[in-house]
Parts: structure tokens; sequence; C-alpha cells
């Protein structure tokens, strides 16, 4: 079946019930969302769906033909990164890193839904996703840092990415 | 000049009604106090009337989740409009605080505010008019010791004539009727005990009853199952959907831990309940127990017999799930392989209650007369409790489109229970969503996670 993944689309060979994460690291060699728990208990393996935050682990790709899949490699690359990916980089938010992919996408589903998501929106936003480091001041910090750099990036779609 | 007698006639008798029904109608108001000092309640009053409010639930209508305890202000949406719940914290401006333990007291038996008023029945006195004034000194106690908060709740958004409070005098001639409670002498003392707190405080037929046009409780149908906060609340009648058959003992465990292996996990606005009733000691859980079964009645034997065999297979590990295979759904086989791909991993793998997924055989949800509760369940799961570990479940409203959402109810309800399908899932769902059907989400804790209303999509 196809999918449509980070804006191509992709002939995927696999039986319809397999979840997306194992699609995405398998077959498309996508490798930023993660395996956490299998359980959607965790959020390491957090896509996004049609704008919406979504657990990949527990999605079989045969409720997601037609629709937009996004995940982190669709955010920026290295050399030109997006503004969540920038504000990640800037506040230094990853220790092991092994949440962070979902941490972004779910933060990025928010603040494109919503521009101005209070702090308080964002934390709550967020309780779906673990980190076991104990980085989550620096991932909030991270994420309102986000909220800033796409206004700006949204003011100025002509210049792309931030230099560092 | 006959006609002009008839007519002025008529006039009197309509006067003399009018004057009457005011009469009947119009209630003095009861004398302002300063509010009383901690130190005029005993302590021990005051912690008998924690546990007492925690068993009327309290805090569920009258505290904003977010906001300060008993501080009201709480939207409670009605067929007949809005009604937003009243500050019951002992502020003299705002709250209570210049409520006498007389002026208390009539509010729980007759339903009459301090200063006459008659209170909309979203105030369930109709449960509460039987609470014992022993226990009313305890609620007041405890009530009248918390933390002043000044907060006016929004106005009511009561359209003419239901925003006149004269009109619920009519109402409470036709429905309700005030009086302590009053003993069964036939019935054991643990089951007085049982109906005592059931149908007062506890009022679970706020819920569990269904109510008629104008709002009331249908008292023929006593806890034939109802609605709360856009969930169905089961019957708790012989009606109860649920496949294994509920008794005394399973309903003191389900109700003393909030979850039963044989049943699931108290979700919606009951894990609230359950969590509030863990202030109570275990005789008071096991009268309540003990009533609801003697409500449930026996079962027949044919039920019982399902029941056990049910039982039976479960634990023996028989799971009769879908496999890629099956294809006998309607659907085409969809609904089988979204459960088998979505939802099994948690409902199959044999982790037992309350953090493994219910063996939907098992589930009262599945089986329900209507699928709201199930439609809840999948869009919305079951979220987290903060601090403590707590069964879970992941929604998964952005995941599944409607159509999809009615593949999967078509195949669980095909397959693991011997109901009718469901006519109204697509439209349930696409209400629910929008949030022009009202949902409550709560984690098994019972704190509401959705500031007002998680379902809409535009909030």
């Amino acid at each position: 079946m196809k999918l449509n993944v980070n804006g191509s689309t992709h002939e995927v060979d696999a039986d319809p019930a397999t979840p997306l994460l194992y699609v995405l690291r398998n077959d498309l060699e996508l490798n930023a969302a993660k395996f956490g728990c299998g359980l959607g208990q965790c959020g390491a393996c957090t896509v996004m769906v049609d704008g919406k935050a979504i657990f990949s682990c527990l999605t079989p790709i045969l409720l997601l033909e037609g629709r937009e899949i996004k995940t982190v490699e669709g955010l920026g690359t290295i050399d030109n990164p997006g503004p969540m990916q920038q504000a990640f980089i800037e506040e230094q938010a990853a220790q092991c890193g092994y949440c962070i992919p979902g941490m972004m996408m779910r933060a990025q589903a928010l603040l494109q839904s919503k521009p101005d998501a209070s702090d308080a929106e964002i934390q709550t936003t967020l309780e779906p996703n673990l980190c076991r480091c104990g980085t989550h001041m620096r991932i909030l910090k991270a994420v309102r840092r986000a909220r800033e750099l796409m206004k700006t990036a949204a003011a100025t779609p002509a210049s792309g990415g931030r230099k560092i | 000049m006959k006609f002009g007698r008839v007519l002025i006639g008529l006039g009197a008798l309509i006067t003399a009604g009018a004057a009457g029904a005011f009469a009947y109608a119009w209630k003095p108001e009861i004398a302002p106090i300063n509010p009383p000092e901690r130190a005029s309640f005993d302590q021990a009053l005051i912690e008998h009337g924690a546990k007492l409010a925690a068993v009327g639930n309290c805090t569920a209508c009258h505290t904003n989740p977010g906001g300060k305890s008993f501080a009201g202000g709480l939207t409670l949406p009605t067929p007949f409009g809005t009604i937003y719940s009243s500050n019951i914290t002992p502020d003299p401006e705002t709250g209570i605080g210049t409520w006498s333990q007389a002026a208390f007291q009539r509010a729980m038996r007759d339903g009459i505010g301090r200063k006459g008023e008659h209170l909309y029945p979203a105030f369930p006195y109709d449960h509460f008019t039987i609470v014992s004034d022993d226990d009313n000194r305890a609620l007041y106690a405890f009530l009248m010791t918390r933390q002043p908060v000044k907060a006016t709740p929004p106005p009511n958004e009561l359209s003419f004539p239901l925003n006149v409070r004269l009109v619920l005098a009519g109402w409470k001639m036709l429905f309700f009727k005030d009086g302590a409670y009053q003993a069964d002498a036939s019935q054991s003392e643990q089951w007085n005990r049982g109906a005592y707190l059931v149908n007062g405080l506890g009022h679970c037929g706020a819920c569990h009853t269904p109510r008629n046009s104008l709002g009331a409780e249908k008292a023929s149908l006593h806890l034939a199952g109802g609605e709360a906060e856009g969930w169905s609340a089961f019957a708790l009648d012989g009606l109860s959907p649920a496949p294994v058959v509920w008794d005394k003992d399973s309903l003191f465990t389900y109700l003393r831990q909030g979850w039963h292996p044989d049943h699931g996990v108290a979700n919606g606005p009951m894990g609230e309940v359950t969590g509030n009733l863990g202030l109570l000691p275990d005789s008071d859980i096991r009268a309540m127990a003990t009533y609801v079964a003697s409500v449930m009645g026996e079962p027949s034997a044919d039920r019982r017999a399902k029941s056990e065999k049910l039982l039976q297979e479960v634990k023996s590990g028989l799971i009769t799930s879908a496999t890629s295979n099956d294809q006998s759904a309607s659907s085409g086989g969809k609904g089988a392989a979204i459960y088998q791909a979505a939802c099994a991993v948690c409902h199959e793998n044999g982790r037992p209650q309350p953090f493994g997924g219910l063996d939907l055989r098992l589930s009262s949800t599945v089986h329900a007369p209507d699928p709201q509760n199930a439609i809840n369940m999948v869009l919305y799961g079951l979220p987290a409790a903060s601090g403590r570990t707590s069964a879970i479940m992941p929604g998964f409203a952005d995941v599944l489109a409607n159509d999809q959402l009615n593949d999967l109810l078509g195949y669980l309800r095909q397959h693991f229970t011997d109901e009718p399908a469901w006519a109204d899932v697509v439209k349930r769902a696409a209400d629910t969503r929008t949030g022009k059907y009202h949902v409550s989400i709560r984690p098994s804790d019972g704190i509401e996670r959705g500031p007002s209303n998680i379902g809409a999509e535009d909030q």
C-alpha cells in the first residue's frame, strides 16, 4: 500500500496490520521514532498524522492510507534544521536522546495547531511522553524556545533555517 | 350578568390558587450568622464530616478542576441549559459562611437556600433529604472549616421559565419527597446502612437511574441505568450488562479498590466515586455492596451458568479473538484487523487487572445497550493519574476515523458478545468529537483532565 511520509509517497510492501513504527524504521529507514514500550504508554514512538500526535507503535498502517505522516526527519535537515530541531539543539535538551523525537513531534503538533500555547498547555500536552533521564526542564525550555522560533520562521518564510 | 359572575369567580379562583401556590412556594430567609470559628467544632466531628463529604462526592461538582476546593463554578450542562455549581466554602460573601446549621440542614433536607430560594435539583437534594441530622451536623462542621474562597460562579444559563426559581416549587410538588431515612424493618441493619448510603449521600441514582423529560429520576426505574457527564451509568438492577454476574463480594471489592479482576477498572466519572470511597471503613462499603446486590437480585439460572462458563474460559486462558484471517465481520474483517493490530497487544497479553488491558469478553462496556462508553474509551482512553501508579489506556481519537471506529466496535460487539450490533456509532462518535455531546474525561484518580470539554476540537 501507499504511505505519504514527510511529503513523499512510498509504496510499502507490508502486512496492513503492521504498526507504523516498524514500517518507518525497518522499511523506510526513518529511525527517529523509537520503540519504547510498544503499548502507547511512553511516547517514544510519537509521530504526526494529519497534524496530530499519535503513537506509531499502536497504529496499524491499514488506518493510514491517504493520510499525511510526519516524522522528525520531516521537520528539517542537519544542515537546515527546522525551528523545533533548532530549539532542541540550542537548549541542549537531550541527554540520552531516546525520548526526544517523540517529545519533538508532540510539541510540534501542539504548536502547529496552537502557536501561542501557554507554558501550562505545553506541559500538559507532553504528559504522555516519558523521559527517564530527567531532562524535563530542558525539554520544556526547548519547546518554549521553539514556540518563539516558529513565529520568526512563520514571519520570514523565505529565510529558511537559522544559522547557529 | 351570569357570564360576568363566572368570570369573577374564575378570577378569584385563579388568584386564590396563585396565592396558595405562592404560599407553598415561598420559603422564609434564615438569618445570616457570622462564620463560626473552627474552635466551635469538635475535631472528630470535622473528620467524620470529611468522610461523609467524600461519600457525597461534593468535590466533583463544587470544585472546578484545577481550581480551589469547594469554590464552585463548575459547568454542569443539563438538557435545560447550563448550571454553574455554587461556592460552598465558608466565605461570608460568596460562599456559605453566613449559613447557620439550620440553613445547611434545610438545604440538604428540603433543597432551599439560606435566603429561602429553591435550589435546582442539579444539587441532588432528592437524595440528600434522607441524610440524618447527625450526619448533616458533621458535614456542616467539615464544610465550615474549609479554606474560605472568594469566588462567585457565573450566572446560570437557563431559559424562561426555568430561570425563575419559583417554578422549582412545582417541580418539587411533582417529584420530591422530603424526609429522613426510614429504616426497612424487614431488612438487616447492614442492608439499611447500605440503602442509606447509596440512596442518600452517595446519590448513586443521580447517575444510575434514568430521568424523565423534566429531569427527575423515574422512581419506578430505580438504578435501572442512567447517564453521567457523557457516560452511560450502567444498570445496577437485574439489567446489569456485566457478562460476569455481580454479587456482594465482587461489588465490595470493586467499590473498595476501584477495580475487579472480572470486571475491570472504574472509569469515567465512576473513577472519582471509587477514589472518594477510599475514606470509608470496610463496613460501610460492605453495606453498600449488600444493598446494591439486593437491588440486582438473584440472576436467572441461565445467566449464572453463562457467567460461570465464561469465567472458566477466561481463567483457563482460552482467547477467542480475531486472527488475521478472520474475515467474518460484515465490514470485511477491517474491524478485526484494527483490533488485532492496535488493541490486542494490551487486551490479550494476559497481564492482570488493573494494569493490563481487560479481556473484552468481561467488559460491561462492550456488552452495554449503547456504544457511548466504548466510543469514549476508544477515543480518549484512560489518562494517567498524577503522581502515582494507575491503570491507563491510550486514546485513539487522532488515529481512527469515525467509520474505522465503527468497524472496530462492530467487530468487538460481534466477536465478544451475543448482543446485537450498535446502530449509531458514527453519529455518536461525531457528536462526541465536536463536543456537541459533552463527555468529561477523567483518569482513574478521577480528577478531570479536560479543562472544560476535551472532546471539543476547537479548544
